[in-house]
């Protein structure tokens, strides 16, 4: 009964800022709570896992840093690395520079500017998993590709696509890359209607040409926008997995692993091999590797 | 308040022993991957089960296979899951080590008679004596042949090839191309990540005169003379005779069942998918003969275990389940179901099955079939996928690319064998 005459009166004695501190705090605890337990509580233990050889059947054992070394030694560790990064270095600048060019050019179309808009939307809300078996097919050869059956027709050379080490990526990356598209020129669209059109008639008034209408004016207060696409996009990028395995799985990531990311490795040594260890040493390595790019990112494109 | 109290322990003593009286059915689990054939077979012996033991209910649960393993270990150690498992043949020692199936009792399943009366390729499930786990089917494979394409060249639809030089010219008279050299229709399919990884390995190699791997399995052999043999014809298939592609139409079995292939090597498993297909006309036959004249084959199965959650009244439920599944009656439900062949020597080789003309090829294939022992089912695959992308797509010389294919697979040998 005393503690609780205690604890009323103590809430008693708070103000009614500090009372609305606690009361944030209260509801704020709940998602941190949540969040710690779904988020921050796996990511801990997947760092120590990665110092054990956990075969998911047996009781993981201690080993240092044998699986980091066991990495570092794996060819194809470098090779998948190697891809993630031209996954990355590829697909982040030819989808920015095609969002914005399509958002650019469908920011003054009036006609039909909505339904331009919808069309590009569209691939954005389809399953990433139905879209790269639609794509798988059309890289087939003759006679259920649609691609190479064009070639064929017009009399060039099959191009083996999926079964070449060299056409495959690219080949993967193309749907990922259009699947994404309809996000970025939305938010492009966004931001290049929250530019002010007064900057705009000042600088027609002083006759400037479109072109530095564009660079000193459009695209330097676009900066937040594109800041936030591509840390969003290369995220996107460096995580990309649904359309390499889907359009492989007789091969998951293959020809000769020539489209493996490092997700897929992750995934096949975890959930195929078992090798849950090593799995979650690669993703330690992920999970660096994706702090470094946004870290670097941020700091490159943040406002001077 | 005292009196009330003694009501209600009253009511619940009396509640007791009514049910108690009422002899409750036990209740077993038992989980297989996601597969309509085999679901289906299961619901069909369960039902027949519980028909016989009124006081047993079995409750099926499927997984899709991607997720299987993961949930079999994630439920077991928690007391969960299944009493009576299927689990993959090359999974057992794991199993077995991490606790989660434990030795058939030997009063209801003496060793003796397993060995008298199923395949030897059961064996594989002994260990110390004491046996882990029986199959209901086994599989292995064949050559599928499409009978119009056959006619259609000219070839007679009743005699498939017999030995590999003979598929060779067979599909030399079914390949289509058109004017540009576009491949139309297949002689033979071209499908390492399908089947065709098992024929190179157990078959083609040992044809050349080879060995995949040592006796002891813990030495990769197929870095040899009679491995690049091997390899070196197969992929000849494609580069100089041109009498298929890998890729094309996807998979192999795709291109079969679309009349785009005259033939295809794939496993029994394939029937009951390939008998749903109206009007269309195919034939089996035994993989052919090697240039010596001898046949090899490549057997696997699946079988069911208990688990070491089965205890007390469950795992007398357990081993009648157990025993119910390996009776001839129910590997001719598999067989008619599922289309994958009994286990017992006996219940297989009926007259009726061994002249059937789908069944009878398969369980020739089984006096002479050998089953892999896989240590890491994905990473040996891949190895071997590997190894036909690099001739087959880098037109690697089949000496360097076996080198590299068996370092790799040996690497992950060596791995498995210094954790035991």
């Amino acid at each position: 009964m005393t503690d609780q005459t205690a604890s009323t009166g103590l809430w008693r004695g708070l103000g009614l800022r500090q009372k609305q501190v606690v009361w944030a705090w209260a509801f704020l605890a709940l998602p941190i709570l949540f969040y710690a337990l779904i988020r921050f509580y796996p990511t801990g233990e997947a760092f120590y896992l990665s110092t054990t050889n956990w075969n998911l059947l047996s009781k993981p054992a201690f080993i240092g840093l044998a699986n980091f070394r066991r990495l570092l030694a794996d060819p194809v560790f470098w090779q998948v690395f190697r891809n993630t990064v031209l996954y990355l270095v590829i697909g982040t600048p030819v989808s920015l520079l095609l969002s914005f060019t399509v958002a650019y050019h469908l920011d003054r179309v009036r006609l039909l500017h909505g339904f331009i808009r919808a069309l590009y939307f569209l691939p954005f809300l389809t399953t990433a998993a139905a879209m790269a078996w639609v794509w798988r097919w059309f890289y087939q050869p003759v006679p259920i590709g649609l691609i190479n059956d064009a070639l064929a027709a017009l009399g060039f050379p099959q191009q083996p696509f999926l079964r070449s080490t060299t056409q495959s990526l690219p080949s993967v990356l193309a749907p990922a890359i259009w699947a994404g598209l309809g996000f970025q020129v939305v938010i492009f669209l966004a931001g290049l209607r929250a530019i002010p059109t007064t900057y705009y008639e000042a600088a027609r008034i002083d006759g400037v040409s479109n072109w530095t209408i564009l660079t000193r004016i459009t695209l330097p207060l676009l900066r937040p926008t594109i800041v936030f696409l591509v840390v969003f996009s290369s995220i996107g990028f460096l995580r990309i997995f649904d359309q390499v395995y889907n359009m492989t799985t007789n091969d998951p990531g293959g020809p000769l692993n020539s489209t493996k990311p490092l997700v897929l490795m992750i995934y096949q040594t975890a959930f195929s091999s078992f090798d849950m260890g090593y799995a979650a040493a690669q993703t330690v390595v992920l999970f660096l590797a994706l702090l470094c790019v946004s870290l670097v990112q941020l700091r490159l494109l943040r406002d001077r | 308040m005292r009196g009330f109290r003694g009501m209600v322990l009253g009511l619940a003593m009396s509640i007791g022993a009514i049910s108690g009286a009422r002899a409750q059915p036990v209740e077993i689990e038992y989980w297989q991957y996601v597969f309509d054939a085999r679901i289906k077979a299961m619901n069909e012996l369960i039902k027949r089960f519980e028909a016989a033991n009124p006081n047993i209910k079995v409750k099926q649960t499927n997984f899709p296979y991607a997720d299987y393993q993961t949930k079999i270990a994630a439920a077991l150690p928690a007391g969960q899951g299944p009493d009576v498992v299927q689990l993959f043949y090359g999974w057992l020692d794991n199993f077995v080590a991490a606790k989660f199936i434990q030795p058939l009792p030997k009063d209801a399943f003496p060793p003796q008679e397993i060995e008298k009366d199923f395949y030897p390729i059961v064996s594989a499930m002994k260990r110390n004596g004491e046996y882990y786990g029986l199959p209901t089917a086994v599989r292995s494979l064949a050559l599928f042949y499409n009978k119009k394409l056959f006619q259609e060249a000219g070839l007679d639809p009743a005699k498939p090839p017999q030995t590999n030089d003979e598929l060779l010219e067979d599909a030399k008279k079914t390949v289509k191309r058109d004017s540009a050299g576009n491949l139309l229709s297949e002689g033979i399919t071209l499908d390492f990540p399908g089947q065709d990884y098992h024929w190179w390995r157990e078959t083609l190699v040992r044809q050349m005169g080879g060995a995949p791997y040592s006796d002891d399995n813990r030495k990769v052999t197929y870095d040899s003379e009679a491995g690049a043999k091997a390899l070196n014809w197969y992929a000849d298939l494609q580069r100089v005779h041109k009498v298929g592609q890998a890729g094309f139409m996807d998979e192999g079995q795709a291109a079969f069942r679309a009349g785009r292939a005259a033939m295809t090597i794939d496993g029994s498993f394939r029937l009951g998918a390939f008998n749903n297909i109206k009007g269309f006309e195919w034939g089996v036959a035994e993989l052919p003969a090697g240039p010596d004249g001898k046949r090899y084959n490549f057997a696997s199965y699946w079988v069911n275990a208990i688990t070491t959650k089965a205890t007390g009244e469950k795992l007398e439920a357990a081993k009648k389940f157990m025993a119910f599944v390996t009776t001839p009656e129910a590997m001719q439900v598999w067989l008619d179901t599922v289309g994958e062949l009994p286990a017992r020597r006996a219940a297989a080789e009926t007259d009726k099955n061994l002249s059937h003309p789908i069944y009878g090829p398969f369980l020739k294939a089984l006096n002479y079939s050998t089953a892999t022992v896989f240590v890491d089912e994905a990473g040996q695959r891949q190895v071997a996928l590997d190894l036909a992308n690099r001739v087959l797509i880098q037109n690697q010389d089949a000496k360097a690319a076996l080198a590299e294919a068996a370092k790799a697979e040996q690497a992950i040998l060596d791995r498995y064998y210094a954790g035991k």
